[in-house]
């Protein structure tokens, strides 16, 4: 009996009327987990009840604990007929599994009904006792710790990674059971809410064996997906990146998973002076003896049993699948579709793959050792300095498949030999490009009736092994890379690939920064720009739209149709993003994502990438236009005209985006695109006189003939697009990655949205060409709609811009779009907070007031919280939460407490009282006496402070982090799946006003979910899935969100104490005001 | 080829105050777009008109959104759904409970029934306020007056803390309450002049004097009802017009004290007795109802023209309504100073107040 969970219901409020006679409600409470249910007692006629139950205790095995939410169930007794649900909640007790996370779940959920939305809210107390097991063979994995950042989580450091974890469990989909058809859309839906949950828990508890069987206590990167295979089942997968993480404070290391001999070495291996260090550290790496490099053997005392089968030499794989690089537009085509049907050379490797898969699960669980093995994957798209050596470039693979029937869930083999393929030839790819790893990994799917299409992308790179498990990479005869001292500004674009033996026709030259290395002309990558880089300028979000016109078909004919398309549309966002790129004068991409969506009569494809221009990197080259015949006058003023244009639109984007380089500014802005004869002199000049490297410019007077040919309307057409792409205007700066080089600093002001946009193509025979501009207008009339709406926020960046695109029916295409907004000083960072309007200087004096009652306490905690005493990390976070309204509210029977407390500090006493007050007198109205009822003096002159909101701010963001904030400690994922549905669309505002209160109200839950743990921050948040589909006349929709992120208690970078969020907000908003 | 949808939802709610006033004042989405455009927004970050029409749907979905929320105030400070920093939460409740002062003249003091709320059109038309402001004024009003009906205490103070308004907001709304309880007449020719803060400020007064809680805080409605008592006890200051002697004696005292002091002089001895029967009348017969709706018309008439025609300017009016008071407490045989007091309290401010040179 490893656990035992206790749940008390305190009250509820707001709740909806139920009893149209009375006008009142009398609700009761269920509370069930796994297969035990407690009951409350009936709060007769109270819109605002007071249940106070006692602890229900459920005493169940940790595995459960792990798999199972607590679903509590809020309902109205009726004693004539069955009781009316009023609505659920859903509590995921993962985080309180794990010592180092919350230690209890306190506050006020919504209620939510997936007919009705949220009605009402409840407060609930959940907390687990866990008992030490000593069972070794145990399914469970309690501490092991996920996060959803990409990155090393901020305040740990990693002292090894192990590597790629992956998993996957399929099931049948409750809305496509036979009992549907009787059953009513509520029960349907919540069946679907509870098994999507239980499946993303199972799968997590699955991903954590994989993780505490290779020695690591972390999942980092975590990514989850649901796959809405429809007839044919449901699909949750996930992949993410097996870390063991130490805790940064100082002295006190927790590594309760930790195998004991990688602690002290860990230490050594992540110096804290790590600014300056990386020229000595690749120095001293390839010696693997010697007393600077004593971790070198480490990795081999590692617990980690014998690998099961002998590794494989990779270059066999490689040879086996078509090679194909997404790194230029020359050598793009063809790096996707391999149909599932008739992919000839694949064939053989996936019946390889699934029998050696087969033989593992029989063999042992050891057995999955071998995949980390097999895919040296990270989902990581940042790392600490000096991890990443080399990058090669994108390596991505696509494969469709046709979706029939899971027979038997227990056997996923099918989906997961699809996933096996695509890997396999992930890394082959990565091979061809010389590199040993695949960095910034991601893998999707776009689902249409019985077509899928499977995605994966990453970035192929070299990376420091010195971090990494032993035999989790295959480093071999390839160590001599490790050689070179290349500075951390640049060394990552050097290439990793033989300079004889290029795996596709790219220009190369010596590295611009360091002028040791050679570097390619550009350079495409799905990671985050490393902080070390040398960018120069700023950076731009550049976007490639496509759309492809499809005929509607059936099963293997239209799975055919798609996987022929694929390369053609491969290669032309390849194109477009090149295009685009040399448009703004940039030379490499970063975070590139390329979203490729099917639908029954068009495939739409959506590349979203950060550009900017890497200093190391040669100086892009113009774009030149040439006509096919030359004959022609007119035609020839008409090309001079357009080269015009583009001539123009690089010029004023250099001076946007202010890219400047030293090379430039020596021959003058003044020609953007020289004559290649003159600018190759140029070049050779100046490397002659700065450099003793004499063969610099190898084939770069080349780089000057990007020539796009104009042979016909299309290509026209196709000019004229990419010259509609508007830049930002002034004051707003975009980029879908973390941060924007050349931003230093941000505020604290953050405005995290999410915007949804559907377009109805009325005329059914358009040309590829007019949805091309259908589509592209689309898009950029979002970022339009966004630099208006936040136009308070100026100066700011719009980080992390996400699109998702989607077909969800015929004739209709969804844009879902998630990012932050982040504002940033121009110059100085001190004077805003001194300047501030009246109000604002007021609420801000509010906080620091307030925490100094609070500080010696909180001041000495910070030590104690981190050896994980349960008790005080309770109530340091709480009680520093600023808010007192919120603390009295949180749990009301701590209001003496407070009222002790509060009598200290001046501006907290005003409040206190207003909020009893307002709290008192929504009970007396009902004539209900509560204790808080005595304390509402008569005339009280409350200033008009409104302190007393009682909601505690939660801000979350896509980025891994706040600005102006440190993370003071991880609470756990967060994971949430929501179903909502109507069968009264026009009265809820239609679809537009269904979906913005469903997004209102998803936000509304992830906060409470979070201020609940007692965390005040969401970080790398995202939305992965928002599944609209409609019916107007049946005046009739249903909408599938599935969001994620990591819940965080985070406080100003001076303070120890968490930070108020009111500040922050308030600042936006006041701006907002003087608009 | 048309946009099915289109939301856009922030962390933290965005609210353009600008559109929030054209929300509030029941403008459509396509007139509140041809506002923002007239007022320049265009010139705003590139925008367009199909930018500012869907911010502008954006946001009155929003505020429809929040309606509810806002109709019970004290909710909004402690819901989920909507992430809002409480100095906006003051602004939308502060915003949603303003009127316009046009508006309130027409329903001040009529019962906030519903016959009252089907000649708003009527009211619309005539003050330029659309039908949905005047529908949210209305109902605000008669949310108000449902919601402190029920309550003991003050009743300014019940209404700051159940709609979390301002003072100010506050008082205007407790004379708003207070007007529909006793239903004073103000509508009438003589009274147009009259603004709401005019009658605002005299009902102020009012509650502050008249009312039981100016004497007794632990009653229920003590702030809507005047005090009975109080005003049987006035019938007692009929003395101060009927015994001749002490009419002439209250007179001469006056006019010892005025004489040289005023243009008006000589006015204002002609018009003692005229003035004073009027003022004391009008206390004698405030225990009937009907007298007491016709409270202000009674002041207008009795006191307040008969000085304007004689052009009395305001000084002139406090000079006089001073000395007159406080003569009275120097007459021996005139036993009811506290009751004069309060009366006359009362009286001379809501003069003052009402006398508009």
């Amino acid at each position: 009996m490893p656990g035992k969970l206790k749940a008390k219901i305190v009250a509820g409020r707001h709740l909806p009327v139920m009893d149209r006679a009375s006008d009142l409600t009398d609700a009761f409470v269920e509370v069930k987990f796994g297969n035990t249910t407690f009951k409350t007692d009936v709060f007769p006629k109270s819109l605002n009840p007071q249940w106070n139950s006692e602890w229900f205790k459920f005493e169940v095995d940790d595995e459960d604990l792990q798999d199972e939410p607590l679903q509590i169930t809020v309902l109205d007794h009726d004693t004539y007929s069955a009781n009316d649900a009023i609505g659920k909640v859903y509590i995921d007790i993962d985080p309180l599994l794990c010592t180092e996370a919350a230690s209890i779940i306190s506050g006020w959920f919504p209620i939510y009904d997936t007919i009705h939305g949220i009605r009402g809210e409840i407060n609930v107390l959940v907390k687990v006792e866990l008992f030490n097991d000593l069972n070794r063979f145990r399914q469970s994995s309690c501490g092991v710790k996920f996060f959803c950042t990409t990155s090393i989580p901020r305040g740990y450091r990693a002292a090894m990674v192990h590597g790629f974890v992956e998993e996957l469990v399929v099931n049948e989909d409750p809305e496509y059971q036979w009992i549907d058809r009787i059953r009513t859309p509520r029960a349907s839906n919540e069946a679907r809410q509870r098994l999507i949950s239980l499946m993303s828990g199972e799968l997590q508890r699955k991903i954590g064996l994989k993780v505490l069987e290779m020695g690591g206590n972390a999942v980092v990167g975590y990514l989850q997906c649901f796959d809405l295979e429809g007839e044919s089942g449901l699909v949750v997968r996930a992949i993410g990146t097996a870390c063991t993480l130490e805790k940064q404070s100082s002295g006190s290391l927790v590594n309760t998973h930790t195998h004991p001999n990688t602690a002290p070495a860990s230490n050594a291996c992540n110096s804290p002076s790590k600014d300056g260090k990386e020229p000595v550290f690749g120095e001293d790496l390839p010696s693997s003896s010697g007393p600077p490099t004593p971790f070198r053997n480490l990795p081999t005392s590692s617990s980690s049993p014998p690998p099961f089968s002998p590794f494989k030499p990779c270059s066999r794989q490689s040879s086996s699948s078509d090679t194909d690089l997404s790194l230029t537009p020359k050598t793009g085509m063809g790096s996707g579709g391999s149909a599932g049907k008739e992919a000839g050379p694949l064939k053989t490797l996936l019946r390889q793959q699934t029998q050696t898969a087969l033989e593992q699960r029989g063999a042992s669980s050891s057995g999955l050792l071998l995949n980390a093995r097999e895919f040296p994957f990270f989902t990581l798209t940042s790392f600490p300095p000096g991890f990443l050596v080399h990058v090669g470039g994108v390596v991505s693979a696509r494969s469709v498949k046709l979706l029939d029937r899971i027979h038997n869930p227990d056997e996923p083999e099918t989906r997961d030999a699809w996933w096996e393929e695509i890997r396999q030839e992930i890394k082959s790819h990565a091979k061809a490009l010389g590199c040993h790893a695949v960095v910034g990994y991601s893998e999707n799917t776009s689902i249409c009736e019985e077509v899928c299409i499977l995605s994966a992308s990453g970035t192929a790179a070299i990376l420091n092994p010195r971090y990494m498990r032993e035999g989790c990479l295959d480093i071999g005869s390839t160590d001599q890379r490790f050689d070179d001292p290349s500075p951390p500004s640049c060394g990552f674009c050097h290439i990793p690939y033989d300079e004889l033996n290029m795996p596709f026709p790219a220009q190369l030259t010596y590295c611009y920064n360091c002028r040791r290395q050679k570097v390619p002309d550009v350079l495409f990558t799905t990671i985050d720009l490393p902080a070390e880089a040398a960018v120069t300028g700023k950076g731009c979000l550049i976007q490639a739209r496509l759309c492809r016109l499809k005929k509607k078909a059936q099963g293997e004919v239209n799975a055919t149709a798609i996987s022929n398309l694929l390369p053609f549309m491969e290669y032309e966002l390849h194109t477009q993003l090149m295009n685009k790129l040399k448009l703004r004068s940039m030379n490499a991409l970063f975070g590139l994502h390329i979203q490729i969506s099917v639908g029954e009569n068009m495939l739409l494809g959506l590349a979203s990438a950060t550009g900017v221009y890497l200093t190391a990197l040669p100086a892009p080259g113009g774009i030149q236009i040439a006509g096919k015949t030359s004959g022609d006058l007119n035609n020839e003023q008409h090309i001079q005209a357009i080269q015009k244009r583009i001539n123009d639109t690089i010029a004023k984007n250099k001076e946007l985006y202010q890219i400047n380089p030293p090379e430039l500014t020596e021959e003058g802005v003044g020609s953007p695109i020289p004559e290649p004869r003159h600018r190759s002199r140029l070049f050779r000049s100046h490397s002659e006189s700065s450099d003793e490297v004499s063969e610099l410019d190898l084939s770069h007077g080349k780089k000057d003939a990007f020539v796009l040919e104009i042979d016909d309307t299309d290509a026209v057409e196709d000019i004229h697009s990419l010259l509609i792409d508007a830049s930002p205007p002034t004051g707003f700066y975009t980029c879908n990655t973390e941060t924007m080089p050349g931003i230093y600093n941000w505020t604290t002001a953050v405005q995290m949205f999410t915007s949804v946009r559907v377009l109805r193509l009325s005329n059914a025979n358009l040309s590829n060409q007019s949805l091309n501009k259908i589509f592209t207008d689309l898009c950029e009339n979002l970022l339009k709609s966004f630099y208006f709406k936040l136009r308070s926020n100026i100066p700011c960046c719009l980080c992390h811009l996400n699109f998702t695109v989607a077909v969800p029916e015929e004739e209709l295409i969804q844009v879902s779009v998630t990012a932050v907004a982040m504002t940033f000083d121009k110059d100085q960072t001190q004077e805003r907070f001194i300047t501030k309007g009246g109000i604002e200087t007021e609420e801000q004096l509010q906080f620091p007031l307030e925490l100094c009652a609070d500080s010696s306490s909180t001041n000495a905690q910070p030590s104690s919280k981190f050896s994980g005493v349960p008790e005080n990390t309770i109530v340091s976070p709480r009680a520093a939460s600023v808010d007192y309204g919120s603390f009295a509210d949180r749990c009301s029977t701590w209001l003496e407490l407070l009222r002790l407390k509060a009598h200290t500090i001046r501006r907290g006493s005003v409040k206190t009282s207003r909020r009893t007050q307002s709290l008192a007198h929504s009970v007396s109205s009902l004539e209900h006496c509560s204790p808080l009822t005595e304390g509402r003096p008569r005339s009280l002159r409350s200033s008009r402070s409104f302190g007393g909101s009682s909601v505690t701010m939660v801000k979350m963001t896509p980025l891994s982090f706040l600005p102006g904030t440190r993370i003071i400690k991880y609470l756990g994922i967060i994971n949430m799946f929501f179903i909502r549905e109507t069968t009264s669309l026009r009265e809820e505002g239609g679809v537009s006003g269904f979906l913005h209160s469903f997004i209102a109200e998803v936000f509304a839950m992830v906060r409470a979910h979070v201020a609940a743990l007692g965390g005040n921050a969401v970080v790398s948040y995202s939305m992965k899935d928002c599944v609209l589909m409609e019916n107007p006349n049946k005046n009739q929709a249903q909408c599938l969100i599935n969001v994620s992120g990591d819940a965080v208690i985070c406080v100003r970078e001076t303070d120890q104490e968490p930070m108020t969020s009111m500040t922050n907000i308030g600042q936006t908003c006041a701006a907002d005001g003087a608009t | 080829m048309a946009v099915e949808l289109d939301v856009f939802v922030g962390n933290t709610t965005i609210m353009d105050e600008e559109v929030y006033q054209l929300w509030l004042d029941g403008y459509t989405v396509n007139d509140a777009v041809k506002v923002r455009m007239a007022g320049g927004m265009l010139d705003e970050c590139e925008a367009n008109q199909d930018v500012l029409l869907s911010d502008t749907m954006d946001q009155y979905r929003t505020f429809q959104m929040c309606e509810r929320l806002l109709q019970s105030p004290a909710k909004l400070a402690n819901q989920l759904l909507f992430q809002i920093p409480p100095h906006r939460q003051t602004m939308l409740i502060e915003r949603y409970y303003a009127f316009d002062d046009v508006f309130v003249r027409e329903v001040l003091g009529k019962k906030l029934s519903k016959g009252t709320k089907k000649d708003l059109d009527d009211i619309g038309a005539k003050t330029g306020v659309t039908l949905k402001s005047c529908r949210r004024q209305f109902d605000n009003f008669k949310r108000v007056f449902k919601v402190v009906e029920e309550l003991k205490g003050p009743l300014v103070e019940n209404i700051r803390q159940h709609f979390l308004l301002s003072d100010k907001l506050a008082r205007d709304y407790a004379a708003i309450v207070f007007f529909a309880n006793n239903r004073f007449e103000t509508g009438k020719k003589k009274l147009q002049y009259l603004t709401f803060q005019d009658f605002a400020f005299c009902a102020g007064q009012l509650i502050n004097n008249w009312t039981v809680g100016a004497v007794d805080n632990t009653v229920e409605d003590m702030d809507v009802d005047l005090d009975k008592e109080f005003l049987q006890e006035l019938k007692e200051l009929k003395i101060l017009i009927t015994d001749k002697d002490l009419l002439d004696q209250h007179k001469s005292l006056v006019c010892t004290a005025l004489r040289g002091k005023t243009k008006a002089f000589a006015e204002m001895e002609a018009n003692f007795k005229n003035l004073s029967r009027g003022l004391v009348n009008i206390a004698t017969k405030l225990t009937n109802t009907k007298d007491v709706r016709d409270f202000f018309i009674d002041l207008v008439e009795k006191f307040i023209e008969p000085c304007r025609s004689d052009r009395w300017t305001s000084a002139d009016i406090k000079l006089y309504l001073t000395h007159y008071t406080n003569s009275a407490h120097i007459l021996d045989s005139f036993k009811h100073q506290a009751v004069w007091d309060r009366y006359m309290g009362v009286i001379k401010s809501c003069i003052y107040k009402m006398y508009h040179d």
